[in-house]
């Protein structure tokens, strides 16, 4: 076989072409956005997409890994996962008042990261083998959920916290949680809240504090929200064009290539950008419930929806952060962010649901 | 999930189509910041075009007020390399306490050639600091003019917060001049002029990236009083080392001539700040070299009174220029044995009003304010001005008092006595009056019919002169005594004696402090006891062009001291008015 079918091969029949067509979209659009906030600064720029070139690559070896294995590497990913994070609430380096890495010399990794993963692969095989839905199910469960989401929390790190709870709950969700246990768990949490409100860090709460008033600490806490509102709501419905925002020029939006990477779209592109970003989330998501529904297996399934359903709340809440509805909790926006291990635990995701892709159900009942 | 996105691209609307203006504008003033330029203040000329308050550059050294920085180690490090004299810590540390948040506080000013080169060869090590050339005010004239051109100084922060007060707050800068006392702050917003603005683009940490737009600003319009300085100058003079007022006014339209207020102060003092010491000095001096003694300086008017009494008889019908009596050298109530004295000893024999006023004789004045009362020579007075601010173009005036019932029983919660209007009679008393004021109602009398408005800055409109309802014959009257004392065997005749042209006047002596029965020893009392001088004069006689009232403290007698300064302020100014 020559070079050029078998690429073909590998796109039809590995790879997905329409996920690989989104995603090499969204880093297209990722290293311009990147280029213009970091102000023409190329070095930059090579780095992100030698970070996405090697993300594609894992992509790739998750995509074709036999699907048998898969679910035989659940438990192990997911106590390895766990192991490093209590590692790191032990050892881990201290920055800017949070532990979040550990140094393994020849590698620094942030074990929530892969957390994001490995918990719904862990859920999901779990239900799919005890199948019968039984209470000590669910407690098992939900202890296998609540014990690393309350790891991160403790570093702290509630972005994450938040990300690795909802790529549980969905697993859970969709397994069959009844929805009166539903009901039950929320009431809980409410109830919990106030108590919960003495636990998170001071400059937790004052970010939570700071998105109810931003105005109110204009120069500290609320800085990142109204500059990032401004240079929104000043791109307007056509944007100032790129690489001539004045917020991110003029680094008045700070951490404008990570973080809040999309108020520099909102402000460069205008609503129309916002509105092509969302277009291609959305193709992504639409994609992804697809292959859960046409999913060879339970645990599959349930891993499929549960990763799709993660990558939407990953957009949601940055996007929402950027845009002053929600707290600044420092999620990066899926694929548009500046940064390596988000790249990667994104693109294993991906490469997850590729993989169950190529493994569909061929008779669809 | 079609709801939470309903809601991002919901939030997403709103910010950039429905509000997009104003976050446009946010985002502009987060680019753009407009640097105030100061304008260039207006001068002050006198009415032949001399310049008596102007502007001069000068290299000054700033601290550019930053967080974190400690202001005195950046100015010890700067010591090193340019000269900062005590008195310039002091004045920095004075200013430093005084200054708004982030604005600039001057170090050191009048930078030579010398040092303005070395500090440019070495600014990178003073990022805080900023060499810049400034306007500052210069009065050339310095004491002689003091108080009446008042000063500028550095805006405060306590007159930044009186600027957000009115309003005007954005008209100033941080560091900006704004005028104090005198006509500098009367005449602000003349002399001020308008900010310009310089837009200039700049980044997250304020570094400007390129200019913008430019908006040049005007320049403030220059001041021309009425004043003559070389009056002014003549007049301050004459006081030698004598402290006191005068004021000199032309009696048809209130220009003023010459105003002094004897000591001044050194004006620039204040435009760069004075050290502690001399601060100090000028604050606690018993001079009181900060009053305006012009304006607020309030003084017994003494027999200067006596005119005015004289013409409230006369209106009247209480007395007529017939009417005499004798005179044994002291005045008593009938049934009290408390006497009035005569300044002069065994009395001036048979008194009509003419000698009265000629010599002055308190015995008929005792006798015409019992027979007037006090009502109506409050009323009297209140029509020649006393007792109420003249209205002049001054930021301060204090009114005096014109005694009454009314004021007694409010002042001192006591009813008013017979015995008390003996002594407003000869200007004593509770009568307190202000050399303005005294000026005003001479020059009353010299245009007969109106109390004019005093001004420093001509008026364009109509003037507010009030009439004051006297009859000719009876103005005529008076002019007629008050010539008289000019000429021998009047209290001032002395004063006139070989002048080109008439005078008219009146002296007066006021009581610093009562000698209860004692023996006035002119030689042997403390100086700052002995009484006040006072006189009121205009000229020519028959014509006046010149009203004026002078007041020399502790200068003893109005018609040996005060007088003398008159004849010479009437000389220069027939000198070029014939």
């Amino acid at each position: 076989m020559g070079i050029l079918p078998r690429v073909k091969t590998e796109i039809t029949k590995v790879l997905d072409g329409p996920l690989l067509a989104l995603i090499l979209t969204l880093f297209a659009m990722s290293l311009g956005v990147l280029y213009s906030s970091s102000q023409g600064d190329v070095a930059r720029v090579i780095v992100q997409a030698q970070h996405f070139a090697f993300a594609l690559v894992l992509m790739w070896v998750v995509a074709r890994v036999p699907f048998e294995y898969l679910s035989r590497l659940a438990l192990p990913l997911y106590l390895l996962a766990l192991v490093l994070l209590i590692l790191t609430a032990v050892m881990g380096e201290e920055s800017k008042g949070a532990q979040r890495w550990l140094d393994l010399k020849f590698l620094r990794i942030q074990p929530s990261e892969l957390m994001k993963i490995a918990l719904p692969l862990m859920l999901a095989w779990y239900f799919d083998r005890y199948e019968r839905v039984r209470p000590i199910t669910y407690f098992v469960s939900v202890l296998l959920l609540l014990v690393p989401v309350m790891l991160i929390l403790r570093q702290p790190d509630l972005g994450t916290a938040i990300l690795v709870f909802a790529s549980g709950f969905f697993v859970l969700f969709f397994a069959g949680i009844s929805i009166r246990i539903f009901v039950f768990i929320t009431t809980i949490a409410v109830l919990v809240m106030p108590f919960a409100w003495g636990l998170l860090h001071a400059y937790q709460q004052k970010r939570i504090l700071t998105l109810l008033n931003p105005s109110a600490d204009p120069l500290g806490a609320g800085y990142h929200t109204i500059q990032s509102t401004i240079a929104i709501g000043s791109g307007g419905f056509w944007g100032k064009g790129w690489m001539d925002g004045t917020q991110s020029q003029l680094n008045f939006l700070p951490e404008g290539s990570t973080d809040f990477i999309f108020a520099v779209l909102g402000e460069e592109f205008g609503f129309v950008g916002v509105l092509l970003i969302f277009l291609v989330y959305a193709m992504l998501i639409w994609r992804g419930l697809n292959i859960a529904v046409q999913a060879p297996s339970l645990f599959a399934r349930l891993a499929a929806i549960s990763i799709t359903m993660t990558f939407f709340i990953y957009a949601f809440v940055n996007v929402g952060m950027v845009i002053g509805l929600l707290p600044i909790v420092g999620v990066p926006l899926p694929l548009m962010s500046f940064g390596g291990s988000s790249a990667v635990t994104m693109l294993l995701g991906i490469g997850l649901l590729m993989n169950f892709r190529s493994n569909r159900r061929l008779v669809q009942t | 999930m079609l709801l939470m996105s309903a809601l991002l691209l919901g939030r997403l609307f709103y910010l950039q189509i429905v509000n997009t203006d104003y976050y446009q504008v946010r985002a502009e003033n987060n680019r753009i910041n407009a640097t105030p330029i100061p304008p260039n203040r207006g001068l002050i000329l006198d009415s032949k075009g001399h310049v008596l308050a102007k502007n001069y550059a000068s290299y000054v050294l700033e601290l550019m007020q930053r967080d974190g920085d400690d202001p005195y180690k950046i100015i010890n490090r700067l010591s090193d390399l340019i000269a900062i004299s005590p008195q310039d810590s002091e004045r920095f540390a004075k200013a430093l306490s005084a200054s708004s948040q982030f604005s600039n506080v001057i170090i050191r000013d009048d930078l030579s050639d010398e040092e303005v080169a070395l500090f440019t060869s070495n600014a990178y090590q003073f990022p805080e600091v900023q060499l810049s050339a400034q306007l500052y005010r210069e009065y050339p004239y310095g004491e002689i003019t003091s108080h009446l051109l008042g000063y500028v100084r550095r805006v405060s922060a306590a007159d930044l917060q009186r600027l957000e007060q009115k309003g005007l707050r954005a008209a100033y800068t941080n560091s900006d001049w704004i005028g104090k006392r005198g006509i500098e702050a009367f005449y602000e917003n003349t002399l001020r002029g308008q900010l310009g603005l310089n837009y200039v683009e700049v980044d997250s940490r304020g570094m400007e990236l390129r200019q913008l737009e430019r908006q040049n600003p005007i320049g403030g319009q220059n001041v021309v009083l009425t004043i003559d300085i070389e009056l002014q100058r003549v007049a301050y003079e004459a006081f030698a080392d004598r402290n006191g007022a005068l004021i000199a006014l032309d009696p048809n339209d209130g220009s003023v001539f010459a105003f002094i207020s004897k000591p001044g102060y050194n004006p620039s003092g204040f435009v760069k700040g004075f050290d502690t010491k001399t601060w100090q000095q000028i604050r606690t001096s018993m001079d009181r070299p900060l009053v305006n003694r012009v304006t607020n300086g309030v003084y017994p008017p003494g027999s200067t009174l006596k005119p005015f009494l004289a013409l409230a008889g006369l209106e009247e019908n209480i007395r007529n220029p017939a009417w005499s009596m004798w005179d044994p050298g002291y005045f008593s109530l009938p049934g009290s044995k408390k006497q009035f004295r005569d300044w002069k000893r065994g009395g001036h024999g048979q008194v009509n009003l003419h000698k009265a006023i000629v010599e002055s004789v308190d015995t008929y004045f005792y006798k015409l304010a019992d027979d007037l009362g006090i009502d109506t020579i409050h009323q009297y007075l209140a029509r020649f001005g006393f007792g109420v601010k003249t209205g002049i173009d001054l930021p301060s005036e204090s009114e005096g008092i014109a005694p009454s019932r009314d004021w007694k029983q409010k002042r001192f919660g006591v009813s008013w006595y017979r015995g008390d209007t003996i002594s407003v009679g000869i200007g004593q008393g509770y009568n307190l009056v202000t050399p303005l004021q005294l000026a005003v109602a001479t020059a009353g009398i010299a245009n007969g019919h109106s109390l004019i408005q005093p001004a420093l800055v001509k008026k364009t409109g109509p003037t507010s002169a009030l009439p004051l309802n006297i009859s000719s014959q009876h103005i005529r009257v008076l002019k007629k005594a008050m010539e008289d004392v000019m000429k021998p065997g009047g209290t001032a005749g002395a004063a006139a004696t070989g002048a080109a042209y008439t005078m008219a006047g009146k002296t007066g002596t006021a009581q610093v402090f009562s000698l209860n029965g004692e023996e006035y020893d002119e030689i042997n009392i403390d100086e700052n006891l002995r009484d006040h001088a006072l006189f009121i004069a205009y000229a020519p006689a028959d014509n006046p062009t010149i009203a004026l009232a002078v007041v020399v403290e502790n200068g003893g007698h109005g018609g040996s001291v005060a007088a003398p300064i008159a004849r010479k302020v009437f000389d220069e100014y027939f000198k070029s008015h014939k």
